[in-house]
């Protein structure tokens, strides 16, 4: 019995944090036109040769990805992860000021290579 | 040749899988013949499997780019060691490596239990035979994953090489390791299905499994331990654990195997708890496919985004008959899953398990619902969310303190029942330790600021004394009894009580690592500082200084990196994290920005320390090294292209360029001289890269404890193969003709532990009559059940065997 109760309060716990808890990804689509001020979870991937160095800070854009779709430029400073490059799929947090998402510092997540594809690259 | 060769080898290797299954299920009713013909049958695909994996990697080690495997994964530039390992980077190979490792564990256990549980055995094989002959017809048959498919065109001449990223030693043994830890836990599904069909619910599958479900957590958890460390040496960002759904999808069966592992202790010693041993055998062997399923699935968005493939749906259909087919079945037979007998007392070692087993589903049933997350929040809301780490980290962090403190609470209490006089006993030493480690933190450190690495401390505190206790308890009542010096009762007790101290010393791992995971994620100093040469930044009472950058290039990649020194009080080392950046593979090079367009990753500089590793990576500034390399290539153009007002050297260039132009058998030589030149000028590119004195930005992390992690997951994995060791009475349970022989073996043993346990004071006087009348009674039950209703056995002969096993 206290097992039980236990349990449905884990569970009834788990449901309502984690829907607080939760953050929504957008891609570069659903943020075009974005109001300035708000803090979102954007993914998508990096535009092949779009990446530019201009000393600490990491010019690139970022495409739907399914591909298509609107380019959104992106402003980033921090740490890039080692897999980060043109073609891989990126999540990072920030805020759409002037068109450009601008990245929080040391926010950018690259995904690990693509092992598993079967599609011929 | 070969890889029609291998493909009809595959093919073969499933016909004969499917034949097992067949065969095995002919021989359900004793035709003892079937169930031979489909035993060997298994064993003859593990030794087509086998052929199939040594074509494969011979096709690596001998750069057969027709093999489209070998082409995609692998080039002449990829070095030997890891030719071999680049088999399991690909899709397809990896699923031979399933087929192949399960083809190895099946033909094991078929051969350990060939005159054993007849009954049972038909069915056992039937399903190891049908899931290896799954995931055989699923290359065959599922499309673009066949490991011998060619390479279409003409074969090239080189290949697209390994990702450098995979290029590290764990990486090597990392996804063998989770296989082979996957793939063993077929082995006591299968035997708990062919237990459930056949109504023979004892603890006879259990005790013929058991060691492969050891074998399978012992694998399962080293290799999430390499990958956390791969991750904390490789990739740069300086963590071993991230909460992705890939690396979720491995703890999850390691998890409930633990449970798994503890609770059929219960149903050997005790008849208890069958119905949750089941769904436990069930749910692990599921969760393992989950993981299989999740990393080629696609269905989650991971860090790992290892992309959809065919084979997906696929896996989740064997899912779905497991989970149906199981579920059923075990409702069909919850008479005969029915224990009589009951928890005799909340004091004693049977219900310490039961509620570790609650918090380990726990564990389990939370990090799942955090890993679906995404797929609930969106057949609810409509849009996929996902959890981040400090959700994850809000739940699991107190459970593993529960868990850590049951940990050292389970092995100080014996079966059965424990009076109030003996737990106050064994219980007052690890008490009184924890109560001064609480004291010492406090008083001594900032522990306190961190209530729940403080908690976590304290009570690992007292799992680890109380454990440390129980070895001096059992020394000293080997040493009464046997004489002789401390260290050497020690061993003798050790190694006559394998299970139980090999146990022990799992325990003693798992509070070790959990305290390196809690000092490093909670005492953590991280902080990013951008230097110029020269110049220098102090990071937790340490000084870091940036004495100058390095840099280097070869064929393969440019690497910047630096030199760092490192003040800690009287104590100065030197570190040299590096960058590299390659050039992509499988392409002819076009130029020196080709450096910069490729994967790049991270050398960590690492001091590893008892105390706290000081861990720093570098992220040079590049922004110089691309513009130079931009112009460097625009002045080879001009060069080739013979643009007047060039220098001299450049003219031969370009008449050399014009030449092979013109008579194609001077392309060669003409191309090694650009691509020598171009090598050259990268060197004075990176020359130029030192003396410019480029700031560069630094990740510094000071890592209390964390070495500990380390080192507790090795003892853990010691301890494991400790219990894993068969000991010499063990090599007669091993050996029992019969399951009687073997719960014959069982009770002595059962009743020995209890004089042990008695003897190193966890059972008072009176508790130990009770439990060894009760023993004894049983065994004299089993000795009567073996010799018939004829000859009586008595409490003698139990009394003359239990003590013959020395």
């Amino acid at each position: 019995m206290v097992a039980l109760g236990a349990a449905v309060l884990l569970a009834a716990a788990l449901v309502y944090t984690s829907f607080s808890a939760s953050s929504e990804a957008k891609e570069p689509s659903q943020l075009i036109g974005a109001a300035p001020g708000t803090s979102y979870d954007m993914t998508g991937k990096v535009v092949p040769g779009s990446v530019r160095h201009h000393g600490q800070e990491l010019d690139f854009q970022v495409a739907d990805r399914e591909g298509g779709g609107p380019i959104l430029p992106v402003t980033y400073t921090g740490t890039v992860p080692d897999p980060f490059r043109g073609g891989r799929e990126i999540v990072l947090t920030g805020e759409v000021e002037h068109g450009t998402f601008v990245g929080e510092r040391d926010t950018l997540v690259t995904k690990c290579p693509s092992k598993f594809t079967t599609n011929d690259s | 040749m070969t890889a029609s060769l291998g493909s009809a080898v595959l093919a073969l290797a499933f016909l004969a899988l499917v034949f097992a299954a067949v065969a095995a299920l002919l021989g359900r009713n004793g035709e003892r013949r079937w169930v031979d013909v489909s035993r060997r049958t298994v064993y003859a695909a593990c030794g087509l499997l086998t052929v199939c994996v040594v074509l494969i990697e011979v096709a690596f080690a001998g750069d057969n780019f027709s093999f489209k495997i070998v082409q995609q994964h692998s080039s002449i530039e990829t070095p030997e060691f890891y030719k071999l390992a680049a088999m399991w980077s690909s899709q397809e190979g990896s699923l031979l490596l399933w087929a192949w490792v399960l083809s190895i564990a099946s033909s094991l256990a078929l051969y350990v239990t060939r005159d054993k549980l007849r009954e049972i055995v038909p069915y056992a094989t039937a399903v190891l035979a049908g899931v290896a002959s799954f995931f055989t017809g699923l290359m065959l048959f599922a499309g673009g994953v066949n490991p011998f498919a060619r390479t279409p065109g003409p074969v090239p001449a080189d290949g697209i090489g390994l990702n450098p990223l995979l290029q590290h030693p764990s990486m090597m043994i990392h996804p063998p390791m989770l296989y082979s830890g996957y793939v063993a836990f077929t082995i006591p599904f299968a035997f708990a299905i062919g237990a459930l069909v056949t109504r023979r619910l004892d603890a006879d599958w259990i005790r013929a499994t058991r060691r492969f479900a050891l074998v399978a957590w012992a694998f399962l958890g080293f290799g999430l331990l390499l990958g956390a460390r791969w991750s904390y040496t490789e990739l740069g960002w300086g963590g071993y654990w991230a909460w992705d759904p890939v690396e979720n999808a491995a703890l999850m069966p390691w998890l409930i195997g633990t449970a798994f592992l503890h609770s059929i202790m219960v149903q050997e010693k005790r008849g208890m708890l069958k119905v949750w041993n089941a769904c436990l055998v069930v749910a692990t062997f599921s969760l393992a496919l989950l993981g299989t399923f999740l990393v080629r699935s696609g269905v989650l968005q991971s860090i790992h985004a290892f992309g959809e493939s065919t084979v997906g749906p696929y896996i989740l259909g064997l899912i779905a008959v497991v989970l149906v087919g199981s579920t059923a079945l075990i409702v069909s037979r919850l008479d005969g899953l029915r224990s009589p007998k009951r928890i005799d007392s909340l004091a004693s070692r049977e219900s310490v398990f039961v509620v570790n087993n609650l918090l380990l589903v726990a564990l389990c049933a939370t990090i799942f619902w955090g890993t679906f997350f995404p797929l609930i929040s969106e057949l609810f809301t409509g849009t996929k969310s996902s959890l981040a780490a400090p959700w994850f980290d809000h739940y699991t962090t107190p459970l593993a303190i529960l868990l850590v403190l049951f940990t050292g609470i389970g092995p100080l209490l014996a079966w059965r029942r424990v009076s109030w006089a003996s737990a106050r006993r064994v219980f007052f030493v690890p008490a009184i330790a924890a109560a001064l480690a609480a004291c010492g933190l406090l008083a001594l450190s900032d522990a306190g600021s961190k209530p729940w690495a403080f908690a976590l401390f304290v009570f690992a505190t007292f799992a680890l004394v109380g454990l440390v206790q129980e070895f001096w308890r059992g020394a000293s009542a080997r040493r009464a009894l046997a004489g002789g010096s401390r260290s050497a009762a020690l061993v003798a007790v050790v190694s006559r009580n394998r299970r139980r101290y090999g146990g022990y010393i799992v325990h003693i791992g798992i509070a070790v690592l959990l305290i390196g995971i809690a000092a490093s994620s909670s005492f953590q100093t991280k902080r990013d500082v951008s230097l110029r040469p020269g110049q220098s930044a102090v990071v937790d009472g340490r000084t870091v200084t940036y004495v100058r950058p390095t840099a280097r290039v070869d064929k393969l990649a440019f690497t910047a990196g630096a030199v760092l020194r490192v003040a800690a009080g009287s104590e100065t080392f030197t570190l040299h994290p590096t960058r590299r950046f390659y050039r992509p593979t499988g392409q002819p090079a076009s130029g020196i920005f080709d450096y910069f367009a490729g994967e790049s990753d991270s050398e960590i500089g690492l001091r590893t320390g008892a105390g706290s590793d000081f861990w720093t990576a570098e992220q040079p500034d590049i922004s110089g090294l691309q513009r130079h390399a931009r112009s460097a290539d625009a002045g080879f153009k001009a060069c080739v292209a013979g643009v007047p007002g060039t220098p001299p050297q450049c003219k031969a260039v370009g008449a050399l360029m014009r030449a092979a132009l013109a008579n194609p058998s001077l392309r060669s030589p003409a191309l090694a001289k650009i691509e020598a030149l171009q090598l050259q000028t990268a060197r004075q590119i990176a020359a130029g890269y030192v003396s410019e004195a480029t700031p560069a930005t630094f990740r510094v992390i000071v890592n209390p404890l964390v070495t500990w992690m380390w080192i507790g997951g090795l003892i853990a994995l010691a301890g494991a193969l400790i219990g894993l060791w068969p000991a010499r009475r063990g090599r007669r349970a091993l050996t029992a003709d019969t399951e009687l022989e073997a719960l014959k073996e069982a009770k002595y043993r059962e009743i020995r532990d209890a004089e042990l346990d008695h003897a190193a004071g966890k059972l008072s006087d009176e508790d130990f009559a009770l439990l060894d009348a009760e023993l004894r009674s049983e065994a004299v039950e089993i000795l009567d059940r073996a010799n018939g209703n004829g000859s009586h056995r008595d409490e003698p002969a139990v009394a003359a065997e239990v003590g013959s096993g020395d």
